[in-house]
């Protein structure tokens, strides 16, 4: 792909455009189109329902079905909101769940930026749609908006921390915090003198990985973490005075953080784009790790959203306390004894 | 151009294709939706109910005492990232010293727990 693209000389800056675009229909619609369905077919057989079934066959054009009817409906702009930040917050929220695909390894050439401090960046940028979540929720002047957004900024920000002190220790063990030389550890660790699976962290950074989960459930305001959306008190929180498609652009930023977290999950924990036999500096990779960490991505959204059609929702203290109390030292003492591990092995 | 800025570059040039991305859609939008404001449309959606005093009310305190705890941690997992790159060069030694640093910053949680700041009345 880049070859083809080099070839005709372009200035770097072009040549990023036309990438990005590229990516992000790439993104957007076949890889949406997947996951949307796989997500609402999943979602509808729990409930024992049919789900997604006329749009397309076997309801698989349902996203697009959706947008086309979402971009119909009447912009609404509540009269004593505040304009600016109103139109706003949507952009935020959507930018900076996208902005987290650009550092994911994809194969070995399949990348879109090589950042040396590539799992920092993803975290520094994926709680930037905290600050897009409180304006959503103060621009609306509603009280049931602005208690949404306090309580999703409240939540965001109370499992940041464990899901940070949890990449900590996958850090720790890999030595750095480019994703490339994580997935690379992992390819070509070992455990207990085994190498032919390698070493991918889930298995010695469990707790880690565990705790990872849980506060990627959270930063969903996925249940039992939804106090934020809580539609029998609040409505729909932060989104109560959206309407139409800055609505459904929330909703999407949703999903693709969903499947932005699965995939950071799978690269961090599940060995990334390589699986046991396959050479992770082949050419190939760049088609089949794609494939593969496609694979893996929507096995743990597949884990999150199961958990949120298992478990009831949470009150709002139990939801701080369970963060301070309980995540907070466990990720600390992971991390503890993972420093420990490493400089006696 | 260096590496380095060379694939910031890229990075902000992608946040805005996915700006313009957001904006194109929204105005696309535009052509299709029927716009009839109406005073009743424009009035804050409270369950039906006409809104009572201000949308912007006061609000909870705690929420602020988060966020002063949330700052403690979030610089000490700044300081903790680059020790975690290097933690095999420093041995004993850095194990003793981050124990040290963590340890002491957990007294931050214990102290909120002893006012009783995290159970709500």
């Amino acid at each position: 792909m880049t070859s083809a693209v080099l070839a005709f000389e372009m200035a770097y800056w072009q040549q990023s455009v036309l990438r990005s675009v590229g990516v992000l229909a790439a993104v957007l619609l076949p890889a949406g189109t997947i996951v949307y369905l796989f997500l609402f077919k999943m979602m509808s057989f729990m409930q024992s329902r049919l789900g997604p079934n006329e749009a397309g066959p076997y309801g698989s054009l349902q996203l697009l079905a959706e947008v086309g009817k979402w971009i119909q409906k009447e912009d609404i702009f509540p009269a004593k909101a505040d304009r600016k930040l109103f139109a706003m917050a949507p952009y935020i929220v959507v930018a900076s769940v996208l902005l987290v695909y650009v550092a994911v390894p994809f194969g070995p050439d399949a990348w879109f930026a090589r950042l040396d401090t590539g799992i920092f960046y993803v975290l520094a940028v994926s709680s930037i749609s905290a600050i897009g979540v409180l304006i959503a929720g103060w621009a609306s002047a509603n009280k049931y908006s602005l208690i949404g957004g306090l309580r999703a900024a409240g939540q965001l920000i109370a499992y940041e921390l464990p899901m940070v002190l949890a990449v900590v220790g996958v850090v720790v063990q890999a030595g750095s915090l480019d994703l490339f030389e994580i997935v690379r550890m992992q390819a070509e660790g070992e455990i207990f003198g085994l190498s032919w699976f390698g070493n991918p962290f889930i298995l010695t950074q469990m707790v880690g990985f565990v705790i990872f989960m849980i506060a990627t459930q959270a930063e969903l305001t996925q249940p039992p973490f939804d106090m934020p959306v809580a539609e029998s008190e609040l409505v729909t929180g932060y989104m109560t005075e959206y309407s139409g498609i800055r609505f459904l652009l929330f909703f999407i930023a949703e999903f693709a953080s969903a499947g932005a977290f699965g995939i950071i999950a799978a690269t961090l924990f599940l060995g990334g784009y390589w699986l046991p036999g396959l050479d992770m500096h082949a050419d190939y990779m760049n088609v089949v790790g794609p494939l593969v960490l496609l694979g893996k991505m929507l096995f743990v959204t597949f884990i999150i959203f199961w958990v949120r059609f298992t478990y009831p929702r949470f009150r709002e203290d139990q939801l701080q306390k369970f963060a301070w109390t309980l995540l907070i030292p466990l990720a600390l003492v992971n991390i503890l004894a993972t420093m420990v591990l490493k400089v006696a092995f | 151009m260096s590496d380095l800025l060379r694939s910031y570059l890229t990075v902000f040039i992608f946040g805005a294709v996915a700006v313009g991305l957001v904006g194109a859609v929204l105005g696309l939008g535009s052509f299709l939706r029927p716009k009839r404001p109406r005073p009743e449309k424009l009035i804050a959606y409270e369950s039906g109910v006409d809104p009572v005093g201000e949308g912007w009310t006061q609000a909870e305190i705690r929420y602020y005492i988060f966020a002063l705890l949330f700052v403690v941690f979030d610089v000490e997992a700044v300081f903790l990232f680059p020790y975690a790159t290097r933690a095999e060069a420093y041995g004993w030694y850095g194990v003793g010293a981050m124990a040290l640093f963590i340890g002491i910053l957990t007294l931050t949680i214990l102290e909120a727990w002893r006012k009783k700041v995290l159970r709500w009345s």
